[in-house]
Order: C-alpha cells, then structure tokens, then sequence
C-alpha cells in the first residue's frame, strides 16, 4: 500500500512536470514553425536561458488569476467538471509501464501505478469516463455557447472512440495481450536477421495512423477543436476563469501526453530502446553489453521519455499544420473513413494471423 | 488520397520551418552566427530602426535666451484635425510686444500624430520626436502634456 502511495506521488509528479513542458514545447515549437521566438522571459536568479522557466511563470499566473463563480450556474457541476476531467485524463497514465517490472527479494514492482492485467480495457473506459467532464462543464455552466460546446465534443468523442478502439484490435491481434506489459515484451523480437524490431508501427503501420488520427480527435485539439471553438462558439468551459479554467488546459496537455505515452507503448516498442533484453543490450552486429538490472530500468526509463517527447513533437506539429475541420467533415472522417478503415485493417490482420498459423 | 498527399506536404513545410529556425536560432543563441532567423525584435533590448517619416511625441523648443519660441499665435490649434491643443496667451512681461502661452495643452491621447501643428508654426516652436516611441501611461489624464512636459529634455 505504502508503494503504492509512493509511486504515485512520484509517477504523477513525472507526469505533471512533463506537462509543463510540453505547454514550454506548445509555445516554442509553434514560435518556431511561424518564424518567432516565443516566450522567453521568464527569469529565476537572473537565468533566463531561452524561457526554460516559463510554466512555472505560467503556472503561479493560473493560480492567482481571480476565480469567478457566475451567479447562474449550476454550482455541483459546475464545480465537479473541471476535477472529472482533469482526473480522468491523468489516472490513465498511472497504468502505462514507465519501465519493466523489477523484483528485489522475490517481490514484484511494477513500474506504473495501477500494474492490471487489463491495463489496455482499464485506459479505454477511463479514458470515455473523461468526456463527463467538458458536458458536465458545459451542462453546468447554464450557458447556451458552453452546452453546444459540450454537446459537439461528446458526439465527437463517442464517435472517435469507436475508431480508437477499433484500431487497437488490430494491436491486440498480433499482440494477444492486454497487459501493457507483455504488449511491449512481444514488441522486443526481431525480425531479418536481428535488426528490424517487430514494433507496432511495423506490423500495424495502418492501425499507428487510424491511431493517432482518432486520438487528437480524443483530444480535443485543432485541427479536431470543435468543442473549443475559440473564433466561434467559445466551446464548453466559457464560464471558467482562474484555475478551474486552468484545470481544462491542463487536463488539454495531459491528454496529449496520455496519447503520446498510449502511441509510445503500442506502436513505438514502449520503454525498450531497440536491442534491450533482459540482462542487456545484444546488438546485431554481434556485440553485447551487460547491464545490472537496475540500469536497465534507468535506460528504459529515459528510453520511454525519448519517445514520448519525439510523438508530443510530432502531435503538436500536425496542431499547428492543419486548419479546424467543420463539424459535418469531422463526422464523414470518423464514421466514413476511419472507421471502415480500422475495420479493414481488423480483417486484414486477422486473415494474415490466420494464415500464418 | 490527392488530400493525404498535400496534408503531408503541410506537414513537411511546418517542420521545415521549425527545423530551419531551431537551427539558426541555436546558431545564433550560442553566439555562432549573427543571424536570428526569425522575425521577433526583442523590444526592450532591441529596437527596430523608426521610418524617416515617422512622428511621434512633441516638443516645444526654446529661444537661445531660454523664453519658449512659442508666441502664442494659435495657428497650430487652428491647423490641428484633432483640436486636441489648449492654449492660453498671455503677455510677456519682459517684451512688451510680444505675446507668451500661459498654458500650453495637448492632448496625446486625442492627437493623431499628423504633424499639422509643425507645420502650421511660423516660429518652429514646435518640433516632433522620431526615435522614442515610449508614450504609454497607467491614466488617460497623463497624457495631456502641459509646457513643463513638452519642453522636457
Ligand atoms: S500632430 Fe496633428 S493632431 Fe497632433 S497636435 Fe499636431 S496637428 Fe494636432
Ligand atoms: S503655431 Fe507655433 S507659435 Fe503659434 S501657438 Fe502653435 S506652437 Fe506657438
């Protein structure tokens, strides 16, 4: 119990601080791409170095900014949305593997929070429980803007989960598991002659794409914003100020980085860099180099976050690529091509395992 | 499928942006080149060069004995789009032929920063900055220049 404790604190910890910087990422990498700087400012002890202290600027803005209760709303839901959505975006990172699992005395410690068995089924319920909060949000707030705002994401979301949820039986198929554990251990083989990594990407290329498209749908995001509809209808937390507004953006990022993390465990090879067994790298070419099992998990760690961070980059390029589709293109997307699609692909790789066996 | 091509081709332009500035920017962070790459002046620390033809805040400039140039002669109130210039004439006691502003107002906040007045003066009283934009006040009411702030160095 008292472990559990203890890796939650520590792995949630992770997972905010790395929060924070994928807002530092957000600003940055879209400076960058329209031929600005962005913010960098920032300044502790005299330490600017290019805005690395930024969040927590942004952060301690959030906390002291006023936080205004409309006299109209709905105060139960108004106040229980932001907190849904904020939990429910970030419980499920607590079942993703950060590393493997380490045994000292004969006992077992998962690296992640909540070490299930059904870790996969446990993220996809939680993860359509955390669409109460933005209709709740807009529900709440008793403002007609806010309940379209709240009624769009959740057709949008319900519509996108069945994609999302369809690609990942093709994952399930090649990888007949749904621990996220053994997912990434029948991840760790290698095909022709040693060097090519059965990742998902390489078994699943079609699954990765259905994947990632339906989850920025998930995440509410340009070029998926519809919900948020800034230039439009304002979306679903229009009634939020100060930090319970604070809470949806972050709950916004958390989610990028849950998609991230989900993308990185299924399709990337999850914490394994390439070559990585159980006592040590073996490298094709023939050498090898042994490692006390404790380094391996440090590796896999850092390995896990390089991954992580090169899927964020590449999720926040397509949101500052694409423009926001219309809300009828946005349906023809999810129920006309992605969906057919990830069936497709079921039938495909279901009729190929069937051939092999 | 045409769609899935050009989505592409997006992407690639946006990550040749990022890459191209993240390089240059590197470059120029670390003090290895002296071009920025993007577009951002860093206002405090960096100034964009002002238009030659750009006018800014006025001054009311003085005689070589120190008496202000200004004659009261209300020509540039007179020219102003904005009326956004006070003035009270009074007599100057030391030269009894001449008249002396006993106050002298505009207003910033109204001026539209034409330059009429500079040109209407007969006596170049009146001149226009061109390098110093720093205008902004907490209250309107500090922007109405009086003679002290107008003849401040
Ligand atoms: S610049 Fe134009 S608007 Fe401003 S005080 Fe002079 S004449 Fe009036
Ligand atoms: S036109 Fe020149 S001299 Fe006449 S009132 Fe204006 S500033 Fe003074």
């Amino acid at each position: 119990m008292v472990w559990v404790i203890i890796k939650a604190v520590v792995i949630f910890t992770w997972a905010l601080i790395t929060v924070l910087y994928i807002t530092l990422l957000e600003r940055k990498e879209s400076a960058l791409i329209q031929d600005r700087i962005g913010a960098n400012r920032a300044e502790v002890l005299g330490l600017r170095l290019n805005g690395l202290f930024q969040p927590f600027a942004d952060a301690l803005k959030m906390f002291f900014k006023e936080d205004y209760i409309p006299p109209f709303v709905d105060r139960p839901f108004y106040l229980a949305a932001p907190i849904l959505s904020l939990v429910f975006a970030l419980v499920p990172i607590g079942a993703i593997p950060l590393a493997d699992k380490l045994s000292i005395d004969g006992r077992e410690f998962s690296i992640s929070v909540i070490g299930s068995n059904v870790g996969l089924v446990l993220i996809l319920s939680l993860l359509s429980l955390g669409i109460y909060g933005v209709v709740l949000g807009g529900y709440g707030s008793r403002n007609k803007y806010g309940l379209v705002g709240g009624m769009r994401a959740t057709a949008q979301v319900i519509s996108y989960e069945v994609a999302l949820g369809l690609s990942l039986v093709g994952v399930l198929l090649v990888y007949p598991s749904l621990n996220l554990n053994e997912i990434v251990y029948m991840q760790n083989r290698y095909v022709l002659g040693g060097w090519v990594p059965l990742w998902g990407i390489i078994l699943q290329p079609l699954a990765a794409i259905l994947f990632l498209i339906a989850g920025m749908a998930e995440n509410k995001r340009v070029p998926f914003d519809l919900p948020e509809g800034e230039s439009e209808i304002i979306g679903y937390f229009l009634e939020y100020s100060g930090m319970k507004f604070g809470m949806f953006f972050v709950a916004d990022f958390v989610e990028v980085l849950l998609l991230a993390a989900l993308f990185t465990t299924f399709f990337l090879g999850g914490y394994n860099p390439p070559y990585l067994f159980q006592d040590g790298f073996h490298f094709p070419w023939g050498g090898a180099l042994l490692l006390s099992p404790v380094w391996i998990r440090v590796i896999q760690f850092i390995t896990f976050n390089i991954k992580l961070w090169i899927v964020v980059w590449f999720l926040l390029l397509v949101r500052w690529t694409y423009p926001r589709y219309r809300f009828d293109q946005l349906m023809d997307l999810g129920w006309k091509n992605l969906i057919p699609l990830s069936i497709l692909n079921i039938i495909i790789t279901a009729g190929i395992m069937a051939v092999i066996k | 499928m045409k769609l899935f091509w050009e989505a592409i081709k997006g992407l690639g332009i946006t990550a040749r942006h990022l890459i191209v500035n993240l390089w240059k920017f590197s470059l120029y962070y670390v003090g290895l080149s002296r071009d920025k790459g993007v577009v951002t002046v860093e206002y405090p620390e960096e100034r964009r060069e002002t238009f030659p033809r750009v006018r800014l805040r006025h001054r009311l400039l003085r005689r070589e004995d120190g008496r202000l140039r200004c004659v009261a002669c209300f020509m540039c109130a007179t020219a102003c789009p904005a009326e956004c210039i006070y003035i009270e004439a009074e007599e100057d006691p030391d030269h009894p032929l001449e008249k002396r502003p006993r106050q002298f107002l505009i207003d910033l906040g109204k001026c539209a920063y034409c330059g009429f007045c500079v040109e209407a003066c007969p006596e170049d009283a009146i001149r226009m900055d061109v390098h110093i934009p720093e205008l902004a006040e907490y209250e309107r009411d500090n922007l109405i220049y009086d003679i002290e702030k107008l003849t401040k160095k």
